[in-house]
């Protein structure tokens, strides 16, 4: 049976000055999946390595790593797939390791709950559902879909040198909020983002909408967030940049 | 200093987030402890849908809670209480315009409705559906509201046991996954929203959190676990990994076909109903093609949704396609799926009542946890969302209620004391003097309850599942020494859940033991028949140093008398 090198990217904020990689090989199982690998390893070769899973279905949003040179969900990454004898896993960047593969991700959040992350209803709920046609519903479609791995984020350079800035998640969400015809918050969610921790910090590096393991656009999210700060600004609706 | 909060929520699922919000809004202090950060939760792993009689469908113009009811409990083989099941059809409708005004991202019709989709067992189209993956929507969609609210939530926080006195809940020890802390936390009311027991079968769709831990907590301080032989089998989960491919897939018209090409639920059930039986009925039918040699390798059958086309597919059922192309490398636009049976959800769980009441003054508990009974032997696809939404928020105002009506007075001495049994048995676990791999008794537990407690029963089988459980017992005993390990010790966390994955494998098997009849997913090719003179009634199990111990209530009947469950 054809045989597998992991190379897991080790770190106790305690004990070690700096990350090593550690190695270990084992038999590869047909379309086993990183997240197997690294189920395998610790349940039978090292019980000490540390990574977040849950769901194993891509939905959970716990295990998005650097694997091979991309970020990406270990859970439906079949090792196959990287048509390489080594898998190389590293934690998300930007983030402070709490333990080999684990990061603290309380900046990620922070920042997009900065941004107010919820239905600020424009008008009082009706007794049933408010009425909202399938194409008000498809501006969702996409944006509504993310599932806050941060793969984005890792991968983002901006993030990177400022850990205030939202973020593309953040910019996702606004969106989401921003295109959802119940939401009568709209003005105040752009002028949030056209703010110094916003959307033109952007640096177009696109990094975000190649790594999205959901296939999403955080990219084209804030290139749409610059349309209608801009267009809003220019109606005079919002106030222009200082 | 103990932390304290009057209510303290474990879990942070739709069940546990939904009793928060609502002991928020009641005014209570109220804090919620999640192993996991909540969006990790496994109730975003939901995908087909969530029941409600809306009537927004044109073909469900005339349902409404009753009929919703009464499919619920045939649904369940007249095994569920049909008071708790006025109330979760009762109250559906609100619950889900609710979510809606929260702005969950329903699918709509062009009026503007919320879209409803055919689920197994349900007369009418009544799934409420956010494309096929629904749970997704609302697990952010309630977890957005918990961040409005500004609920404090202690993330990465796992419940190891309840401080327990005079019978009385008093609070409960946590564990800091980050930091390795056992920390003792006082509280005047406790609610568990803490999901299934999965992971005890090794095929099952469940997340690798839902371990039941927290259900065999409840079980070691006292509290019984009902009907907690009923295991439901998901017909449709994706072949070697088990991953949940929805019934939604069938409700929007996708065959179920054997290696002949043959739609072989004509067999089974009628023409009208095929392939959206309940899944007791649809996990039995694929089982019996392929022990008949039908199957696909001798494990699978096939989904077929090729005649829906790519754009329905795409529009409805995107979730799907991506996890074929992702995990199997199939394009089910262009090829039928393999699929087969998968563990997918506890029918049973802690004993409460319709308001999440258990017998432990103090303590509550809702969702796939609990068990008030709703879905009795057998759960229809949507009414599990449902179900953590209705009766999350009866938790949590009852629970509110008590903490303001009670005093329930603290107790240093219980907490101390859970404490104290808690760091002995983590010093025991680290000094460890055996060989044994913890992992490796998980694995076999797993593969020994899908053989001998799985789909099809028999006395033998439960026999001997039990006496292999038995040694398991033995040998999780002789455990090798647990990592010493402050952050993120995962060989702890699994160290302790496999206690609870035993503890819960073993009341599964004394209760399937003893129920002697076939209903809906407990099966005995033994006794086949279902026998409502001496078995129309819930199997209470309760934890002792001898063993488990059993008893019985009876199921509440209001207004359907049992009939036959034909389809």
């Amino acid at each position: 049976m054809a045989q597998i090198t992991f190379k897991v990217q080790r770190f106790h904020p305690d004990k070690d000055t700096k990350p090593y990689l550690q190695e270990y090989t084992f038999p590869l199982k047909p379309a086993m999946t990183v997240l197997e690998g690294l189920y395998h390893i610790l349940e039978y070769l090292d019980h000490t390595i540390s990574f977040r899973s849950s769901c194993r279905m891509s939905i959970c949003g716990s295990c998005a790593m650097h694997i091979n040179g991309k970020y990406r969900l270990a859970c439906n990454t079949q090792i196959s797939s990287l048509k390489s004898d080594y898998v190389t896993v590293r934690p998300l960047l930007h983030l402070p390791v709490l333990k080999d593969l684990v990061v603290d991700h309380t900046a990620f959040f922070e920042n997009l709950i900065a941004l107010q992350p919820w239905l600020i209803e424009k008008e009082p709920p009706p007794r049933k559902e408010y009425l909202q046609t399938p194409k008000e519903r498809k501006k969702l479609d996409v944006v509504a879909d993310c599932i806050m791995c941060q793969a984005c984020y890792a991968s983002c350079p901006v993030a990177g040198t400022d850990n205030r800035y939202f973020g593309p998640h953040s910019f996702l969400k606004a969106l989401r909020f921003v295109n959802d015809s119940r939401d009568g918050a709209s003005l105040e969610r752009l002028q949030e983002v056209a703010g110094a921790k916003g959307v033109f910090r952007c640096h177009t590096i696109f990094n975000c909408q190649d790594v999205c393991p959901k296939h999403l656009d955080p990219a084209g999210a804030i290139a749409k967030l610059k349309m209608a700060i801009t267009l809003n600004q220019f109606k005079g609706k919002l106030k222009a940049k200082k | 200093m103990n932390i304290h909060h009057d209510i303290l929520v474990v879990g942070g699922g739709l069940a546990g987030l939904r009793a928060a919000l609502q002991a928020k809004f009641a005014g209570a202090d109220v804090a919620l402890i999640s192993k996991v950060h909540p969006l990790r939760s496994h109730s975003g792993a939901a995908e087909g849908g969530i029941n409600a009689p809306l009537a927004n469908n044109p073909e469900g113009k005339d349902d409404n809670p009753e009929a919703h009811a009464y499919d619920t409990v045939k649904g369940a083989d007249f095994l569920a209480d049909q008071d708790a099941v006025d109330i979760l059809t009762g109250d559906a409708p609100e619950i889900i315009y609710e979510t809606e005004h929260w702005g969950c991202p329903y699918s709509r019709y062009e009026n503007g409705k919320i879209a409803q989709r055919y689920f197994g067992g349900g007369r009418y189209p009544r799934t409420c559906y956010a494309a096929d993956r629904t749970g997704h929507f609302l697990m952010h969609t309630l977890y957005e509201q918990a961040l409005k609210h500004r609920l404090k939530i202690y993330e990465e926080w796992m419940c190891l046991a309840l401080a327990v006195e005079d019978k009385t809940c008093k609070g409960l020890i946590a564990y800091d996954v980050r930091t390795g802390s056992l920390v003792p936390m006082s509280a005047k009311a406790v609610i568990m929203g803490t999901g299934g027991h999965g992971r005890i079968y090794q095929n099952t769709t469940n997340a690798h959190i839902n371990t039941g831990l927290a259900m065999s907590i409840a079980y070691w301080a006292g509290v019984p676990l009902k009907d907690i032989e009923f295991v439901q089998f998901h017909p449709t989960s994706l072949a070697r990994t088990n991953i949940l491919l929805t019934e939604g897939c069938r409700g929007e018209g996708a065959y179920l076909i054997n290696k002949d090409g043959e739609r072989f639920m004509k067999k089974y059930v009628s023409e009208k109903v095929m392939e959206l039986a309940p899944r007791d009925i649809v996990s039995r039918s694929i089982m019996t093609e392929i022990e008949q040699g039908r199957g696909i390798d001798n494990a699978y059958v096939y989904l077929d949704m090729r005649h829906l086309g790519q754009k329905k597919i795409d529009e409805k059922l995107p979730g799907t396609r991506e996890l074929c192309l992702e995990f199997i490398n199939l394009d089910p636009v262009k090829d039928p799926i393999p699929i087969q049976p998968g563990q997918h959800y506890t029918m049973g769980g802690i004993d409460t009542n319709s308001w999440g009441e258990t017998k432990m003054p103090g303590f509550y508990a809702a969702g796939e946890c609990a068990c008030i009974s709703v879905h009795g032997g057998n759960r229809l696809g949507g009414n599990a969302l449902l179900e953590t939404l209705v009766f999350g928020k009866r938790a949590g105002q009852r629970a509110s209620e008590f903490v303001k009506q009670k005093s329930n007075p603290s107790s240093p001495k219980a907490l101390e004391s859970a404490l104290r049994k808690l760091q002995l048995q983590q010093q025991e676990l680290h000094k460890g003097k055996g060989t044994e791999n913890h992992f490796d008794i998980k694995n076999q537990l797993a593969q020994l309850m899908v053989e001998k407690a799985g789909i099809f029963r028999t006395q033998k089988d439960l026999l001997e599942g039990k006496a292999k459980l038995k040694e398991l017992k033995a040998r999780a005993k002789n455990l090798a020494p647990v990592t010493q390990e402050k952050r993120f010790n995962f060989d702890f966390i699994f160290a302790m859940e496999l206690q609870g994955n035993l503890e819960i494998s073993e009341a599964i098997f004394e209760a399937a033991l003893a129920r002697k009849e076939s209903r809906a997913a407990h099966y005995r090719k033994d006794f086949l028949k279902r026998d409502d003179q001496n078995w129309l009634k819930h199997v209470l199990v309760k934890w002792s140093l001898e063993g488990p111990k059993l008893s019985y209530e009876p199921v509440k009947i209001i207004r359907y008398q049992p009939e036959e469950r034909k389809y």
